[in-house]
């Protein structure tokens, strides 16, 4: 085995590939104050929430694209994407799966997610976003009565207004970045939760979200509260259908853990890559942050990021509170003419706050993949401890794996470590696991399974095995 | 089972093997010995299908088949298994998960249904056992952090897990003290079968006071320049090398 042959062993077809045929009710291509106030109008907003996005629109005029990214791609033109879709179902919205539109439960198949059954079995309570709008909430009923709220971001707006208005943007300020200011004007839906004092969720929550309208960017806005004493895990996982145009997505999400609480957020996300030769493609550029607000609180953030053309995201933690805790577990594997800049931040205010950084990157292909990491320790964070262990696999020779580890520390006390390796999936490995009467294809996915393992263990038991599958898929070919 | 004839192999542009002829029948121990460089290990890389190894000419035969058309998975779930002189680390793959995914590419391969994962422990805690080994190994990655003991304990286990018909030792008694070696030569011993093969390439003679083989051989210069029965290793031991070179270029 030669590591050119390595090399040719990327290439496969996107397996959700496909396009639902929904007439979309999108809006027309552009942005400006009106296209605000349409989105607003559309989703029967109260007034608080107009001018809360006016006014982020507003600052989204006078910021510029970040430059910074180890991220190469043409300049995304604003005016040519349309800002909502929603399934043409919009005004007469199903009360249950029964009167959902076929179609839509079709293409939840072709996925592998039969929405209803796997909900039954695997007690998860899925919150489906198709394009912009929730299509089916269930297990609600069971959240109801232990007080959580699970629900579209759209119906907390009109449902918990004092709640919305009391959190939104509290972690993620409109004028964060570009991005964040941009979602903050014109985000379409996702996903609200919270938890109340002292309530354990019962269940696993779980969106999936999807992209499906051409030309149309989605912009998910995500709220978690863990008031005090509570504990929630919630997954996130994506799938795109083929597209050849770029596919813009801004999305935000806010975590905020109060006293004792905690929160575990998993994510697995495979939107569409673009093909072999990086035509198509999402662009992905996501804030992510968690507050952990309270004394003792903890935040963890999960990821397994395959998909996307460029992948612009850094789920990060404030670590608010004293001893609280944060973690940011992350497995992005590029191939082909993926991109990705990933990493995370954690911002040590608290006093004795911990948190752990674990990053397994990937690269196939002509793919580039790039960690970037803040550990920021404030002057009062006395006792402040980071673990870092940042390690990247190289599968060929035209890829390329980048780290970018940022520092800042302004109290003595802190204790910072700091590992990293860099290796290749090397000739000889593959060979002692195929004179073990192992394929070439199964052995890589041996390694690299191996390679992400202890990031696959911070994932809840099904999602690490569809991760796991997923991983397999995004390498088919990467070596050959 | 397995004849090689007149087999010429090159790496690079250096060649190793020089027209070298062997042949192993069902039931034999076979013991390859030579100084460094003579080309023991290239044999046996070459036997498994090590593809960094060009045959330049002659062929192999392995029951039957022209084992030289066949990948390296294809060679191993036929039967050959390779004990490797260094075996090489898969960090964060366990064990268990490596040999289960062998067993069962064997199996598959020979129709058979793959074995369960309570199968899968029965069988493996019983070899490990056999071997002196701690079924903790299990969990841990392949070669991840092993001493060097270890990791020919950890092959002679895949080994009795696998059943081969035809294993190629490759120097699997160096740098064993000699408890592990009397562990790692029982473990050997306790796959001689008349249905199976084993080859042991190997620098010493040590090996060979716990292991017997039928059959010695010494290679020189990528060829076999001597054969006989296990005195000749006795003799070697006792003339060294050069009186091999020796009479190989007279």
């Amino acid at each position: 085995m030669t590591s050119q042959n390595i090399e040719s062993f990327v290439n496969q077809r996107y397996q959700h590939g496909f396009v639902t045929d929904i007439a979309t009710e999108s809006l027309p291509p552009g942005l400006d104050e009106g296209v605000v106030r349409a989105i607003s109008a559309r989703k029967d907003e109260p007034e608080f929430m107009l001018e809360w996005r006016l006014q982020a629109y507003r600052q989204w005029l006078d910021m510029k694209e970040p430059k910074w990214p180890h991220l190469h791609y043409k300049p995304v033109k604003f005016d040519e994407i349309s800002y909502y879709a929603a399934p043409k179902s919009d005004a007469d919205r199903p009360k249950s799966l029964d009167e959902v539109d076929p179609k839509l439960l079709e293409t939840y198949e072709k996925l592998g997610i039969p929405l209803h059954e796997r909900a039954k079995l695997a007690g998860v309570a899925v919150d489906a976003v198709f394009d912009s709008v929730s299509v089916a909430t269930t297990f609600k009923e069971k959240l109801f009565e232990v007080g959580v709220i699970f629900c579209s971001f759209s119906e907390a707006v009109r449902e918990h207004p004092e709640l919305i208005r009391k959190y939104l943007g509290s972690v993620v300020p409109r004028r964060d970045n570009f991005y964040a200011a941009l979602n903050s004007a014109v985000f379409s839906d996702g996903s609200f939760v919270y938890i109340p004092k002292g309530v354990r969720c019962p269940m696993e929550l779980s969106t999936y979200f999807r992209i499906n309208a051409a030309n149309t960017g989605q912009f998910e806005r995500t709220l978690i509260i863990a008031d005090e004493g509570s504990h929630v895990s919630y997954l996130e996982g994506c799938t795109a259908p083929m597209r050849d145009e770029n596919q813009l997505h801004a999305a935000v999400v806010e975590l905020i853990a109060l006293k004792d609480a905690e929160i575990k957020y998993s994510t697995v996300q495979n939107w569409y890559p673009g093909d072999e030769n990086g035509v198509g493609g999402i662009f992905n550029f996501v804030t992510k942050r968690g507050d952990c607000r309270g004394d003792n609180s903890k935040i963890s953030w999960t990821q397994v990021e395959t998909g996307s053309a460029i992948t612009w995201k850094y789920p990060s933690c404030l670590l608010r509170g004293d001893n609280s805790v944060g973690a940011f577990y992350s497995v992005a594997v590029v191939n082909n003419m993926q991109q990705a800049d990933t990493g995370t931040k954690m911002i040590h205010i608290g006093k004795n706050t911990r948190s752990t950084i674990v990053s397994k990157g990937i690269s196939a292909g002509r793919a580039q993949n790039t960690y970037r990491g803040l550990v920021k320790v404030m002057p009062q964070a006395h006792g402040a401890r980071n673990h870092t262990q940042c390690d990247s696999l190289l599968i060929g020779k035209q890829c390329g794996a980048h780290t970018f580890p940022y520092m800042e520390i302004k109290n003595s006390s802190a204790k910072i470590e700091h590992e990293a390796t860099t290796s290749k999936i090397s000739a000889d490995q593959l060979f002692y696991c195929r004179q073990r009467g192992l394929s070439e294809e199964d052995a890589v996915n041996m390694i690299v399974n191996g390679f992400c393992r202890e990031v696959f263990k911070e994932l809840p038991m099904e999602f690490a095995v569809e991760a796991q599958a997923l991983l397999n898929v995004s390498l088919e070919g990467a070596i050959g | 089972m397995l004849e090689i004839n007149n087999l010429k192999c090159r790496i690079g542009d250096t060649e190793i093997l020089r027209g070298l002829s062997l042949t192993v029948n069902a039931g034999e121990v076979h013991a390859i010995m030579g100084p460094n460089g003579s080309g023991k290990s290239t044999l046996a890389l070459v036997i498994a299908g090590h593809e960094d190894y060009v045959v330049t000419g002659g062929d192999v035969t392995y029951n039957g088949k022209n084992l030289l058309d066949l990948d390296p998975e294809e060679r191993a779930r036929e039967g050959i298994f390779l004990g490797f002189q260094y075996p090489v680390e898969i960090p964060g793959v366990s064990n268990a998960s490596l040999l289960k995914a062998a067993v069962n590419a064997k199996r598959k391969h020979q129709g058979l249904g793959e074995v369960d994962a309570f199968e899968f422990l029965k069988l493996a805690r019983e070899k490990m056992a056999a071997l002196n080994m701690d079924p903790k190994f299990l969990n841990r990655g392949v070669n991840e952090g092993f001493s060097g003991g270890e990791k020919k304990r950890n092959e002679i286990l895949q080994m009795a897990m696998l059943e081969p018909s035809l294993a190629i030792l490759d120097e699997t008694d160096s740098g064993l003290d000699i408890d592990a070696l009397k562990v790692v030569a029982k473990g050997i011993n306790a796959l001689r079968a008349p249905d199976r093969a084993i080859v042991l390439v190997t620098h010493y003679q040590r090996l060979l006071d716990y292991v017997e083989p039928d059959f010695v051989h010494v290679l020189s210069e990528g060829r076999i320049v001597r054969s006989g029965d296990k005195t000749l290793a006795l003799e070697l031991e006792d003339k060294g090398y050069d009186w091999v070179r020796e009479a190989a270029s007279a």
